[in-house]
């Protein structure tokens, strides 16, 4: 099934100028709506108020960190399927196992760059 | 017919007479015993005595180093407060922090200056097909890449931040210390105590930052990792 180019896609990070990066990058790779949030609660309320494909999302963040957004996710039962994508600089294995164990759908250390992002999501939505 | 009490008394003195002679003894036993243990002692201290002439100090010699300790003590205690942790606590590390936190805004600012040109030219480049569009593309998309280096020297600079905010804890702990204050050296131990203590790994223990690249885990061994679990 073809990717919809148009779902909306939510990134969140604490940084603003990582998510005019990710925005620019998601643009570039033909992404046309694009959310952002700055924080784990911030993200879980946009997750609940609208329609949302797909989530990448930083893990070190106040008060709510990715991890916990992503465990928050997976235990929302209309939310639990979601693509979940982390990217984050804390790359020690504790972290990827922890992330594996909470549902994340891939894994993208910073820093990256746009290949890396266009092919983790690949693996997750397919080829677009 | 003899009254209670009289009979009690008649009792009562042979068992006390009984009871002064055993004690007695045991007395004598435990002088014994003590008598060899301190005969032993004697010898041991005797043997290490003998093992150790000559390379004993002399009590005089002692008291010499103690005293050269002390004082080198008190120097030590002069020299620290010569070093003013207060001026170190409440001038030094707020200063260094706001410089840290000022390179963090500068960068920002920079970083979002060069995203301004990036997206005109990206503008620019929508008006334009073939060759010339597909390299200024992947040029903008280079410049998107290499402006990530904010978000990374900004959480780096973070973790500097809180080092610092350790450093004050243990300025305060020293200040505690020479005040005979040992509150918060004791609540700074129970904590470090606790954590030694921990065996879970808490969401906490997970957030550590960039690592130093030598550290870090590239991309490919994360895969690696991620695809160990299918």
């Amino acid at each position: 099934m073809a990717v919809d180019m148009n779902m909306n896609v939510l990134i969140v990070d604490d940084y603003k100028t990582m998510l005019r990066i990710l925005r620019n990058l998601l643009k570039q790779l033909n992404f046309n709506n694009i959310e952002d949030a700055t924080d784990g609660s911030m993200a879980l309320e946009v997750l609940r108020t609208k329609d949302i494909g797909m989530v990448i999302s930083d893990w070190n963040m106040e008060p709510m960190t990715g991890i916990q957004l992503l465990r928050e996710v997976r235990g929302d039962d209309k939310l639990k399927h979601l693509p979940f994508i982390m990217i984050t600089a804390e790359s020690k294995s504790e972290n990827v196992i922890a992330a594996k164990e909470a549902g994340v759908s891939n894994y993208i250390v910073k820093p990256f760059n746009a290949e890396t992002l266009k092919s983790k999501i690949t693996s997750v939505l397919g080829e677009f | 017919m003899p009254t209670a009490k009289k009979t009690a008394t008649r009792v009562t003195k042979p068992v006390k007479k009984a009871v002064a002679k055993k004690s007695a003894e045991k007395k004598a036993a435990a002088k014994k015993v003590g008598t060899t243990k301190a005969r032993k002692a004697a010898r041991v201290v005797g043997k290490v005595m003998k093992s150790v002439k000559g390379k004993a100090p002399k009590t005089s010699d002692l008291f010499a180093e103690l005293e050269a300790l002390a004082k080198y003590i008190q120097d030590a205690k002069k020299e620290i407060a010569a070093l003013s942790p207060d001026e170190v606590k409440e001038d030094f590390l707020p200063t260094a922090s706001g410089e840290l936190d000022a390179i963090i805004e500068a960068t920002a600012d920079a970083t979002n200056l060069i995203m301004d040109s990036t997206e005109i030219i990206e503008e620019v480049m929508s008006g334009l097909k073939g060759k010339n569009a597909d390299q200024l593309m992947a040029a903008t998309t280079s410049i998107y890449e290499a402006c990530g280096f904010q978000d990374i020297t900004g959480q780096r600079i973070t973790k500097v931040v809180s080092t610092l905010k350790e450093i004050e804890e243990k300025v305060d702990d020293l200040v505690a210390v020479f005040a005979g204050n040992s509150t918060s050296q004791a609540k700074n131990s129970k904590k470090k105590a606790a954590s030694k203590g921990k065996k879970e790994i808490t969401d906490e223990d997970l957030l550590n930052g960039p690592q130093a690249s030598e550290q870090a885990k590239s991309q490919a061994e994360i895969d690696a990792l991620l695809a160990s679990f299918d």
